[in-house]
């Protein structure tokens, strides 16, 4: 054992390695945010709750069908994706369109379900979901039977809508499954192909962390290289910055901005699931971890990809080493980071000023 | 009434036999609440380039958008090959067979020079190959791995152009693809568009420059107030130049 600054290397490799692991999560995290916000403009703020659903969908998968971990990471993704797309479909799009009326169609119709399924005495959370899909339903049959609607999709609303409909959604989804499984969160194991450890010698690596470490960077390059490197991404980029000419060349943009909300939600999903066997299954969980997220997606510069992976593991990795040497320091220092950030670079370290 | 008579115009004009490419009916526009254009009326037939011409304002990159379908309100017709497009989101009018070429250009900052030549879908087969674009435009091809937005006005122009050759679009929308550029360019641009129409393209084209007009086009269509209120073929402009420069206020 040898020590660095005073401080005994175990201890601060320890501390680096936490860093490590959580920067991964804000990496994949702020990824999809920013991927989110490139294409639909959108401050996605239920990001959280969908890490947390995520997380959940694993669990019920294990407890209530006895599906394992590796399933639940490719399945838990589709499934919580499928959940964003119905939420871009029913609201954000209608919102970005101004074209609401969709939306109104499905409270309404979810509400006055909610009511007949509570006075049939069903569980309020099983209830909720049925009114929701029969809201979703409704929805559908309205869009496809109801007044034609054309939509030119380069009217962007305010951001602020966009968040506070987004950060009212997150409040719905955690408060549903506060209700159901309460807060003092579920557990949920480690799978026994990565239980153990290695000794680094310097430093005791437990598989699981270092899996979570090479999957994120993983996803995370693989996502920029789709994004920067092939076709479909320059349909993306494309579309980000003008997405009326990129129609009008015969892309069906609204597709595209649909599956590219489900594809970021699905990484919020699979970073939930990655991450329920270290921290417990919890409805506040993403509550928690969003706001620092937000706070490192300001840092890299909104929008910007190669940014937000960066500053991500950057970010977890200073949150490390402020724990080993002014642990006090250590809930604040990224708020610290962001304010110096914003006030030397106004658009983030890898944003482009507008 | 005026517009009644000038309706039926467009159609003694091309009544060579040809059934039009494209019908524009008493079309109107709308930007939010500013009613832009006022019944536009016009043909063209295939293989013809045909330009509109007016004054700032006029309404001819407003038709040129309500023929594509990125404005927010149309009204009237506008056929295609026989096809009604009016209820058509943009990206089913573009799969018909448009292309279209906007007037800022629209090339992307963020994609190279050749993601931006190979953005737009191919949705017809027989469009130029990446080397029949080079072959037109050399420039591209050396700098193919540049930024969009770095290559020079002439250039992104010719970007411009370019990418819509290759998705087999056979009616080309070009708004004042001339616009900025220096008179070298401009010629170049001008046989570009007297070889497009010598491969069989049908072009609508927005000019200022009606001089330059002239050297391309088989008929102009004079564009005031958001409708069409004169047709002038092109042989026929040296006698009534003495009404353009009415018209255009030159």
């Amino acid at each position: 054992m040898f020590t660095i600054f005073g401080i005994p290397s175990a201890a601060l490799f320890g501390q680096l390695l936490l860093g490590l692991i959580n920067g991964s999560f804000y990496a994949m995290l702020s990824l999809g945010l920013a991927v989110i916000f490139g294409l639909l403009n959108i401050i996605n703020f239920a990001h959280g709750a969908q890490y947390m659903m995520g997380a959940f969908v694993a669990w019920m998968l294990l407890n209530y069908a006895g599906i394992g971990y590796w399933w639940a990471l490719l399945l838990a993704p589709i499934l919580v994706g499928l959940f964003g797309i119905l939420l871009d479909r029913n609201f954000i799009k209608p919102m970005n369109d101004n074209n609401t009326k969709r939306s109104f169609v499905m409270v309404i119709t979810s509400v006055l379900a909610m009511v007949v399924i509570t006075y049939l005495g069903v569980n309020p959370s099983l209830g909720f979901a049925i009114s929701v899909g029969i809201g979703v339903v409704a929805a559908t049959l309205w869009d496809r039977f109801g007044p034609t609607f054309v939509a030119l999709g380069d009217q962007h609303v305010d951001h602020l809508y966009g968040l506070l409909l987004t950060f009212g959604m997150a409040l719905i989804i955690q408060g549903v499954f506060r209700n159901q499984y309460g807060v003092s969160g579920l557990p949920y194991g480690i799978p026994p192909q990565l239980s153990g450890g290695q000794n680094l010698g310097f430093m005791f690596l437990p598989n699981y962390r270092g899996w979570v470490v090479a999957a994120s960077m993983f996803v995370c390059l693989v996502t920029w290289f789709v994004i920067e490197k092939t076709k479909l991404g320059a349909y993306l980029r494309a579309a980000t910055e003008n997405p009326t000419l990129v129609q009008a060349f015969g892309v069906n943009v609204p597709l595209l901005i649909t599956l590219t909300y489900g594809f970021g939600v699905g990484l919020a999903a699979l970073a939930g699931v990655l991450a329920a066997p270290i921290y417990s299954v919890n409805p506040n969980m993403g509550a928690d971890l969003i706001i620092v997220v937000f706070a490192v997606v300001v840092i890299g510069g909104m929008g910007s990809i190669l940014g937000s992976v960066i500053t991500g593991f950057a970010l977890g990795l200073v949150e490390g080493l402020t724990k080993v040497f002014y642990p006090e320091a250590s809930a604040t220092v990224i708020f610290v980071v962001m304010v110096l950030v914003l006030l030397v670079k106004p658009a983030g370290l890898f944003g482009r000023a507008q | 009434m005026a517009s009644a008579a000038l309706a039926t115009a467009p159609a003694a004009a091309t009544a060579r036999g040809a059934a039009p490419l494209l019908a524009v009916r008493n079309l109107e526009a709308w930007y939010g609440e500013s009613h832009v254009l006022h019944g536009m009326s016009f043909d063209v037939a295939p293989g013809e380039v045909v330009t509109l011409l007016g004054r700032n304002g006029a309404g001819k990159t407003t038709t040129l958008r309500s023929l594509i379908g990125i404005i927010g309100k149309r009204r009237g017709s506008v056929t295609f090959e026989g096809r009604e497009t009016i209820t058509m989101p943009s990206r089913s009018i573009a799969r018909l067979g448009l292309g279209y070429v906007p007037e800022e250009r629209g090339i992307f900052a963020s994609l190279s020079v050749f993601e931006n030549l190979t953005l737009p879908p191919q949705i017809k087969p027989g469009g130029f190959t990446i080397e029949q674009i080079y072959e037109l435009f050399p420039n591209l091809k050396e700098r193919a791995g540049s930024q969009g937005t770095k290559l020079s006005g002439g250039e992104q122009q010719m970007l411009a152009i370019g990418r819509i050759l290759r998705t087999g679009a056979k009616l080309l929308l070009l708004d004042e693809p001339t616009e900025g550029l220096a008179p070298v360019i401009v010629q170049q641009i001008g046989r570009t568009i007297q070889r497009l129409k010598q491969d069989g393209f049908t072009i609508v084209l927005v000019e200022q420059n009606f001089r330059f007009a002239q050297t391309v086009a088989d008929r102009h269509y004079v564009v005031e107030q958001g409708r069409v209120i004169d047709m002038i073929p092109n042989p026929e402009l040296e006698a009534n130049i003495e009404k353009l420069h009415g018209y255009l206020g030159v």
